[in-house]
């Protein structure tokens, strides 16, 4: 038997409605006979009658909507069509669900699944990575899981947060990435993992750009060259303590992210190493991400505008020079 | 506990009063209120409160309408202008005074100010400045009570015209209606947002005929006639309660003051001023008082002095407590500890 990430992600959400009657689903067209634009819910409302919602297409209003289940006790899993349609939501989950523990000392258990990043053909709105805006904010717990088992047993975890959870799932891994089977256990949300060991140079990357990342290794390896791959998880918390003891052992780091170049994850490890572990550093610390411009449709200039295997084993060849 | 009304057809005008018990009660709420919010604007002027003040004068009838009909149980999504309903929900006045003065033993412990502060605990929502955000969290803790079994529950929530004309509001009385819960909103056209008129806020004929659209049922009620506001406000909450679909309110007033009292509302115009919805609500409820003999001048003078007393122990209360000291602080913004992000 073999697992997709996709089905991982139905299966921890079949377990939560099995295991925990707090536990709903609402977003645009999981329920019914469909199952979700992805089908991540295919059958589960027919198997938990009332309990996996469509709603209408009113982002704001289906996270306010979960905001307010939660502070009865609720678990609510929000599903967004696509990541980028969650710039709507952005308000509830922002300033309410983000700020209410703070203001309130009242937790907001909510998890926001965000189907993200970019496939071939999806365009500028179907394709978004937006970890790098939900992690600015206060509030909020960012996963960004690169693997089957990550993707199932982080969502079990983030419905199990008593704090407003924004879930990345990337759509390109959905049926690339199987698994033999189920995880029983897992790394707990906030440890970075060690993807790949290496002595030469430190990748800093998650979510899709992991594997990426992972072929650029197997690539240079065939050259003698060794690369250490850290798979982030969660970019909030970010384990600054595995990537800083990583840098320590190479030297050299190399960050990896889908998501547009002003800021972000890339840039908050690099800020952070050079701010705590300058003197880990044997060449200045680089980082690789989409363009600054809209994502594009067409394949050519798709697949030149996220970073590639290509253009990271590019970088990492120059920084390794260095 | 309801009684007959006190009233005659002639002085009434024929309008359907509301039983004087909970006439008066009503009005002593609206008068808490009154007095609070005269005191917080003073304090203001004495440069004794941070941030801003934004009081509720002229909409307390409509306000403590939507707060009377609330039990233990229902929840309550206030708004800017709604002091008068919060204390007759059950907020207490302490809370609001520890709020305005930043004391760390109210709710928001000087994390958060003047309006923005609830107890969701007890069904008192902690509204966010963003207008039309809370319609659909009450939506959600109203379908999070009728999937855990509770019965007979209904939840309020206010908004002003201004507010209507936020997606986030249309996008909140939408799925009311598509979830079909027991909610009802009461909508105040208190005729400006901030300084915007009406005429550039919206262009329908009325803004009542939107409930239909909705799915909704839709009200109008005088905004300064405390009894008409029970008798419409109670009456939607009633038929919410018993099932019927979502339930919209709009009231009519003027706002009687500036947007927060930094605000001189020198753009109010003076025909607008002469408008039937601009009486203040707090004295056409004094005149019917007086008028049907409900109490006397002695009377009426001794609620005015408990208020004001209430009032002072509040705030003296509140001004003793300590401020939120930085270095004390709990700067953490989740929960859970061992996810808090070590930056």
């Amino acid at each position: 038997m073999s697992i997709t990430y996709l089905e991982a992600i139905r299966e921890a959400q079949a377990k939560l409605l099995r295991e925990d009657e707090r536990v709903f689903i609402y977003g645009q067209d999981v329920g019914g006979t469909f199952g979700g634009a992805f089908k991540a819910t295919k059958g589960l409302a027919k198997e938990f009658p009332g309990r996996v919602l469509n709603t209408p297409i009113s982002e704001d209003a289906m996270v306010g909507t979960a905001i307010g289940a939660a502070l009865q006790g609720m678990r609510p899993i929000v599903e967004m069509q696509f990541a980028d349609f969650s710039s709507i939501a952005l308000n509830q989950i922002l300033n309410n669900a983000g700020t209410h523990y703070w203001r309130t000392n009242i937790p907001v258990p909510i998890t926001v699944r965000l189907p993200s990043g970019g496939t071939k053909g999806s365009g500028p709105f179907h394709s978004q990575s937006m970890e790098a805006l939900y992690a600015h904010y206060p509030g909020l717990v960012v996963m960004t899981p690169a693997t089957v088992e990550d993707a199932y047993t982080m969502l079990i975890e983030a419905v199990a947060i008593d704090d407003p959870v924004v879930y990345c799932e990337h759509k390109y891994l959905y049926y690339h990435l199987k698994a033999d089977k189920l995880p029983t256990e897992a790394l707990p949300t906030g440890k970075a993992r060690i993807a790949r060991a290496g002595r030469d140079l430190t990748i800093v990357t998650y979510s899709a750009m992991v594997h990426e990342s992972l072929a650029v290794a197997d690539e240079l390896a065939r050259e003698g060259l060794e690369i250490e791959i850290v798979d982030l998880r969660s970019v909030k918390p970010l384990d600054t303590d595995t990537v800083l003891a990583s840098v320590a052992r190479t030297g050299r780091l190399l960050c990896v992210g889908e998501s547009f170049p002003w800021g972000g994850a890339t840039a908050e490890i690099i800020a952070r190493v050079t701010a705590e572990g300058f003197h880990l550093l044997d060449a200045a610390p680089v980082r690789i991400n989409a363009k600054d411009t809209p994502i594009p449709y067409h394949p050519n200039l798709w697949s030149a505008h996220r970073p590639n295997a290509k253009a990271i084993a590019g970088k990492a060849r120059r920084l390794l020079r260095e | 506990m309801l009684q007959t009304a006190q009233r005659t057809e002639k002085k009434s005008k024929g309008k359907k009063a509301a039983p004087h018990e909970r006439y008066l009660e009503a009005y002593r709420w609206m008068l808490l209120a009154r007095v609070f919010e005269e005191k917080l604007v003073s304090l203001y002027r004495g440069g004794q409160i941070t941030g801003g003040v934004y009081i509720g004068k002229g909409q307390e009838a409509v306000s403590v309408a939507c707060g009377m009909f609330l039990k233990k149980g229902d929840i309550f999504a206030p708004l800017i202008r709604d002091q008068a309903g919060r204390s007759a929900f059950g907020e207490p006045l302490v809370d609001v005074a520890r709020t305005y003065l930043g004391s760390r033993q109210g709710p928001m412990r000087g994390r958060d100010g003047n309006i923005h502060r609830g107890s969701p605990r007890d069904g008192q929502l902690a509204m966010i400045s963003h207008l039309g955000a809370m319609v659909s969290v009450t939506v959600g803790a109203l379908m999070a009570k009728r999937s855990k079994g509770e019965k007979n529950f209904v939840g309020l929530t206010c908004i002003g015209e201004g507010g209507m004309q936020a997606g986030s509001f249309h996008e909140g009385m939408n799925i009311a209606a598509v979830e079909q819960v027991p909610l009802v909103v009461v909508a105040t056209n208190n005729h400006y947002a901030y300084s915007t008129p009406n005429e550039r806020e919206f262009a329908c004929a009325d803004l009542v005929d939107r409930a239909k659209g909705y799915g909704f049922e839709g009200y109008t009620v005088a905004g300064t006639d405390l009894a008409a506001c029970l008798d419409v406000i109670g009456s939607a909450v009633k038929r919410a309660r018993a099932g019927r679909p979502p339930q919209l309110v709009v009231a009519s007033v003027l706002r009687l003051s500036g947007h927060g009292e930094h605000d001189d509302a020198s753009y109010v115009t003076a025909e607008i001023k002469a408008e039937p919805f601009a009486q203040d609500c707090l004295k056409c409820t004094e005149k019917v008082i007086v008028d049907l003999g409900l109490a006397d001048a002695k009377t009426l003078q001794k609620w005015r002095d408990d208020a004001a007393a209430e009032v002072d122990q509040a705030i003296t209360t509140a001004q003793k407590e300590a401020a939120p000291e930085a270095g004390e602080e709990d700067w953490c913004a989740i929960s859970m500890r061992h996810l808090v992000d070590q930056v």
